[in-house]
């Protein structure tokens, strides 16, 4: 498998890829992860400039009219420095902690929805068996390995060449997750290659790429018909502010500085609104609150900071097509 | 308490987490699985190592409780698991006689461990061997000044407690293991552990020297799959590897100590002895009596038999271990009666601290009963053996692919039977913790998931840890003005109905913390 792993880090289309490399760096779900990296550059050498500005991809105008790829102008500076610190991933006690800490509760709304949609037995150890679901943007694959080992067959895709590497050699070294195909891709790509999932997840994702619309229809484009999305992100309500940016950011250091930019948060409204234009309806959605004194998240009503949306892609006259153009 | 502290170095570990399980041979054991795999080569078939996702160190009472656990949730019954342990007795197969001599170790269960064995199917088994229940409990202390009288009806309750021998709660836990495995021959391992590897921390500093490696020289894919997980190395020359390792290997774990997780604790001046007596009637009640040198307990455990647990010296100990059965049977009684001591008494004192005390809640229905004198015994019918005592606390339950539960994480002083029962209350929260983790698709070693157990569990354990050391230690000295102030403890046990209830279901397992309601 390291085999498999290492060459394909090589080369990351070697054995499963069927995407096309791109030639250019188009960035859609890269950004949580390599905005992190700046602040744990920051954080660890004191004494630097302060840290670079937050990662803003160009917004709309920088796309190309026909719906390819968002060209970017990710700064190879930050790139490298992300590269160094790819690494720590899967160090519970790292960067990564925050995302660490929140995974399970993640997982278990992504699990208790599935498992309802899909009619699975909530009590199986591998509910999602046979389903085959695709994780955008999955960073060092912290999310797609426990989907993997629910039993997903699990795709997983992110712009960063490193992440990719690094999530591939994690994999490989436990059987049940080694099967995870993971792709250095865009979901733009993916949509182009007429590839369909049953479920489609991106979380943490949306507020950092540059056309959060576009980016809905890419995700939904990516679901079967009757299939699920799921997408997480931050709402731009004042205590998100306060929060998210203002406490995690600047006084907590979780985050680096820069890591969310206020403008670019979505609102619950605005999501819905957009998975709907994507012909995604939201059936569900909850908040995740963290409670300071145990140091765990939860699941709740309260969905003014960080939140998660459950969608159903509505069914259309072509679903059976759908259907088989998944299973090609 | 603390100023008392000394840390035990953990002794020298054995292995070091050195390397990745593939790329060095390890120092110890490699020998012998190089001969191991080569016997299978010869044979014909290279068979890999068995690859498990839990491996339990220890087959007593709380690792047989682990696996039980595991293989009644749903979620957790596929998970594959093993039990590393040479006992012989993890080969019965049947119920045992409940006719002969009861056994001299004996565990006190309280009704959150009765619970627990319900729920994972244990009980019923439980049942049909011997236990004994008790409903009434007697404390009281040599100087007379106080005693303190438990009911189970002052909680609402039809026992406080079971006497079950330590063989029986094994026996009934591998039963139901049985039932709920196929192949449980080949789960239970009858050997013994020599050494464990661990991953290295940083995995990424374990796979680079791989990648430069040629990959031709004989890496198969199963031993990449294995360059995570932790190595176990075994006396029969076999090889192990696992997601996770349990320690369940008792107060002087190898696990632990081969981990380098260090420990905080003391001895306890003081050894304790058991041994079963007879009596000419039935007891039903707990009785336990403390004496200057340390408390002394009689257990009933059904028959017309009890068990005593007796803390005195270590060289008392020697001396009531040798001395005649006659001798012994006249101490105990002795010891339970007059001996040290004249009987507490009701006085004007308890009159007025009961109509004082009975406006506040309801009276406890045991609080209007008389002290009574314990059964005499009649004759010492097992080995009387005598063990010193420890306290011992562990600084980390867990690592990273690594639990420690039962005595291989604490030891407490045996005076309330508590012992066991936090063992049992760590199974079953080790593996509610890593069904959660299976059911969001965590890999069970996975630290942070452990950490909950650890956190669960660290608090319960170190606050009851605390309660009996203090209780040893209050009744360590005799004093005039303590010995009244252990008496007035008595009253306020015997008469103050909430407190009584308080530390009555705290002693029973169904709350977390002492006095608080």
């Amino acid at each position: 498998m390291l085999r498999r792993a290492l060459l394909s880090s090589a080369s990351p289309l070697h054995g499963r890829a069927r995407i096309p490399r791109p030639s250019h760096s188009p960035i859609q779900a890269l950004l949580p992860q390599w905005s992190r990296y700046a602040s744990v550059a920051s954080s660890s050498v004191p004494p630097q400039p302060p840290p670079p500005p937050p990662p803003s991809p160009p917004r709309g105008p920088s796309r190309s009219g026909d719906g390819g790829p968002t060209v970017s102008s990710l700064n190879p500076a930050e790139v490298a420095k992300f590269a160094s610190i790819a690494e720590t991933w899967w160090d519970s006690s790292g960067p990564f902690k925050p995302l660490h800490v929140m995974n399970p509760t993640r997982l278990s709304f992504i699990r208790s929805t599935l498992c309802r949609h899909f009619r699975r037995d909530p009590n199986s150890s591998k509910p999602l068996e046979g389903l085959k679901v695709i994780d955008v943007g999955c960073g060092g694959g912290i999310l797609s390995e426990p989907l993997a080992r629910m039993g997903a067959t699990v795709t997983a895709i992110d712009a960063v060449d490193k992440n990719i590497k690094i999530a591939s050699i994690h994999a490989a070294s436990d059987p049940t997750t080694a099967s995870i195909e993971y792709c250095c891709a865009t979901a733009e790509e993916l949509v182009k290659e007429k590839r369909l999932f049953d479920a489609v997840i991106s979380l943490e994702v949306i507020e950092h790429v540059a056309n959060p619309l576009e980016f809905c229809e890419s995700l939904s484009a990516l679901t079967v018909p009757n299939g699920a999305t799921v997408v997480s992100t931050i709402n731009r309500s004042m205590r998100a502010y306060a929060t998210a940016i203002v406490a995690a950011e600047y006084i907590l250091r979780w985050l680096p500085r820069g890591t969310h930019e206020w403008s670019k948060l979505v609102t619950p409204e605005e999501l819905v609104l957009m998975l709907q234009k994507a012909s995604v309806s939201v059936e569900e959605m909850v908040g995740f609150v963290y409670n300071p004194l145990s140091g765990e998240w939860s699941l709740s009503d309260d969905i003014s900071v960080n939140y998660i949306a459950f969608g159903v892609k509505k069914s259309e006259a072509s679903s059976t097509n759908g259907r088989e153009a998944s299973l090609s | 308490m603390l100023s008392r502290r000394r840390c035990f170095a953990a002794a020298a570990s054995r292995i070091r987490p050195l390397a990745r399980a593939f790329c060095g041979a390890p120092a110890s054991g490699a020998p012998r699985s190089q001969d191991h795999s080569h016997t299978k080569k010869v044979a014909g078939v290279k068979a890999p190592p068995d690859v498990l996702d839990v491996a339990i160190v220890g087959g007593g009472m709380v690792g047989l409780a682990v696996a039980c656990a595991l293989s009644n949730m749903p979620l957790t019954k596929h998970l594959k698991t093993a039990i590393i342990d040479s006992n012989p007795a993890l080969k019965s197969r049947g119920y045992l006689d409940k006719n002969s001599t009861p056994d001299s170790r004996v565990s006190t269960v309280t009704p959150a461990t009765i619970s627990f064995f319900r729920d994972i199917g244990a009980w019923e088994h439980v049942q049909q061997q011997r236990h004994a229940f008790f409903g009434k409990m007697q404390v009281w202390d040599y100087t007379g000044l106080g005693y303190t009288r438990y009911n189970a009806r002052d909680v609402g309750k039809k026992y406080l407690g079971c006497v079950v021998e330590n063989k029986v709660l094994c026996n009934s836990l591998l039963l139901r293991l049985k039932e709920e495995l196929d192949d449980i021959e080949n789960v239970i391992y009858p050997t013994r552990l020599v050494s464990l590897t661990f991953p290295l921390k940083s995995r990424q500093a374990g796979m680079k020297p791989a990648s430069s490696e040629p990959l031709s020289i004989g890496h198969t894919t199963e031993e990449l799959h294995c360059s995570n997980l932790v190595k176990l190395d075994l006396s029969d020359g076999r090889m192990l590897y696992s997601k996770l390792v349990i320690g369940a290997d008792g107060s002087k774990s190898n696990v632990r100590q081969i981990a380098s997780i260090k420990t905080t604790g003391w001895n306890y001046p003081q050894s304790a002895i058991i041994c079963t007596v007879e009596h000419v009637v039935e007891n039903d009640c707990a009785w336990q009596r403390f004496l200057p040198s340390g408390p002394i307990a009689l257990l009933p455990i059904g028959n017309n038999f009890s068990n005593i647990v007796w803390t005195m010296s270590p060289e008392e100990s020697l001396r009531h271990k040798s001395m005649s059965p006659e001798e012994f049977v006249k101490s105990v009684n002795h010891a339970l009666d007059f001996g040290y001591g004249p009987h507490p008494r009701s006085t004007a004192l308890d009159h007025y601290m009961e109509q004082f005390f009975s406006g506040i809640g309801n009276t406890a229905t045991s609080t209007k009963e008389c002290f009574e004198v314990p059964p005499k015994a009649t004759g010492v019918v097992s080995e009387r053996m005598a063990f010193p005592l420890s306290l011992m606390h562990s600084h980390d339950y867990v690592s990273k692919r690594l639990a420690l539960v039962g005595d291989a994480a604490h030891t407490v002083h045996p005076l309330a039977g508590q012992g066991v029962n936090l063992g049992f209350g760590d199974a079953a929260a080790l593996a509610k913790v890593i069904a959660e983790g299976v059911s969001v698709g965590s890999d069970v070693g996975d630290l942070t998931l452990l950490q909950r157990y650890e956190k669960d569990r660290k608090a319960a354990n170190v606050a009851m840890t605390a309660v009996l050391d203090g209780f040893q230690k209050m009744y360590s000295v005799d004093f005039g003005p303590l010995n009244i102030v252990r008496a007035a403890a008595f009253h306020g046990a015997q008469y103050i109905s909430p407190l009584k209830k308080s530390i009555i279901s705290y002693a029973m397992g169904d709350k977390k913390w002492p006095l608080f309601p």
